[in-house]
């Protein structure tokens, strides 16, 4: 495992480098991993880097790069649009060669076209805002003021918001609303890696036994 | 309908708690949830009732989510069996 860079393109043009995390032993299969996004990429990641460990034991090297504004990135999350991070993800594959990407969860929404994709427990934009915004309500509440869902969106179009700590500017919420996996992509249900899905956990967790069955899905399926 | 709520919640829980299998056998209507368990802070009760909205096909709006229902094992109970009466 080792840390890396990669060439991430500017939307209003030039380069920034960008971090990720990579196994790369030059192999011929090749996939980018798109983490699962916001306080679920936090839940996820440990367990993210479990299963490419397991993809390099298996022969299969591995690429997980940050999107712009999220975990080491320099970038300010404000100023992020949907556009930018699938323009980001198009940029980290060619980088690093990819030949098959693999998304979890909310990164199911930004795998590149252009790569067999899989799909782990994909999950509508809609639905990752919608449990952002009871988290924002009920947080206001515990604080003794209330808000209401109606006028937080409102306010999300308008002039962006802070959800669960995260600063999204108005052209990412607009924009990422309405976004859904696309349907070319093989879908890795959680039935097929048993137990319940480490997203759901309050807290960070592992799950070796997870970890296996999931690399062995992906393993099998690009080694075909 | 109602074991089978308490099944499923219990079931919830355990995911979302990360609890031992059988654990959340021992809950009872007073066990503290939230404002007893630190690791259910907001974002996590905001999990824990979207994915009691998705298993057990109900709805829940924000207006409904009161201190009360989220406070004890029973208070979650008691709303989560309300909801689905209603349905």
């Amino acid at each position: 495992m080792t840390p890396s860079s990669w060439p991430c393109p500017l939307p209003g043009g030039g380069i920034r480098e960008e971090y990720a995390l990579v196994f790369d032993r030059q192999r011929g299969p090749r996939v980018l991993i798109v983490p699962a996004l916001f306080d679920e990429g936090n839940r996820m990641r440990r367990f993210t880097v479990e299963v490419m460990r397991r993809l390099d034991r298996a022969g299969c090297d591995s690429f997980l790069p940050d999107f712009p504004g999220c975990n080491e990135s320099l970038q300010p999350l404000e100023h992020q649009d949907p556009a930018d991070w699938t323009d980001a993800m198009a940029a980290a594959a060619r980088h690093f060669a990819a030949s098959h990407a693999l998304g979890i969860r909310g990164g199911c929404l930004f795998t590149p076209e252009r790569l067999t994709a899989m799909h782990y427990a994909p999950v509508k934009a809609a639905s990752i805002l919608r449990q952002m915004v009871r988290a924002r309500v009920l947080a206001s509440r515990e604080s003794g003021h209330e808000e209401r869902r109606e006028d937080i969106t409102t306010r999300a179009i308008e002039r962006g918001i802070t959800l669960a700590g995260y600063a999204l500017g108005a052209d990412f919420y607009r924009h990422f609303e309405t976004m859904t996996p696309r349907d070319d992509a093989q879908i890795i249900a959680q039935e097929q890696v048993g137990g319940s899905g480490l997203w759901l956990r309050a807290e960070p967790d592992e799950n070796a036994g997870q970890a296996d069955a999931l690399a062995a899905i992906v393993a099998a399926a690009i080694t075909a | 309908m109602s074991d089978e709520t308490d099944l499923q919640l219990r079931r919830i829980l355990t995911d979302v708690l990360g609890l031992q299998p059988g654990q959340a056998d021992d809950f009872d209507a007073d066990t503290g949830l939230f404002g007893h368990l630190p690791e259910l802070d907001s974002m996590a009760v905001a999990g824990l009732l979207t994915e009691i909205e998705d298993r057990l096909d109900i709805m829940i709006d924000d207006d409904e989510i009161e201190g009360e229902m989220l406070e004890t094992y029973g208070g979650l109970l008691a709303f989560v069996e309300g909801k689905r009466a209603n349905a």
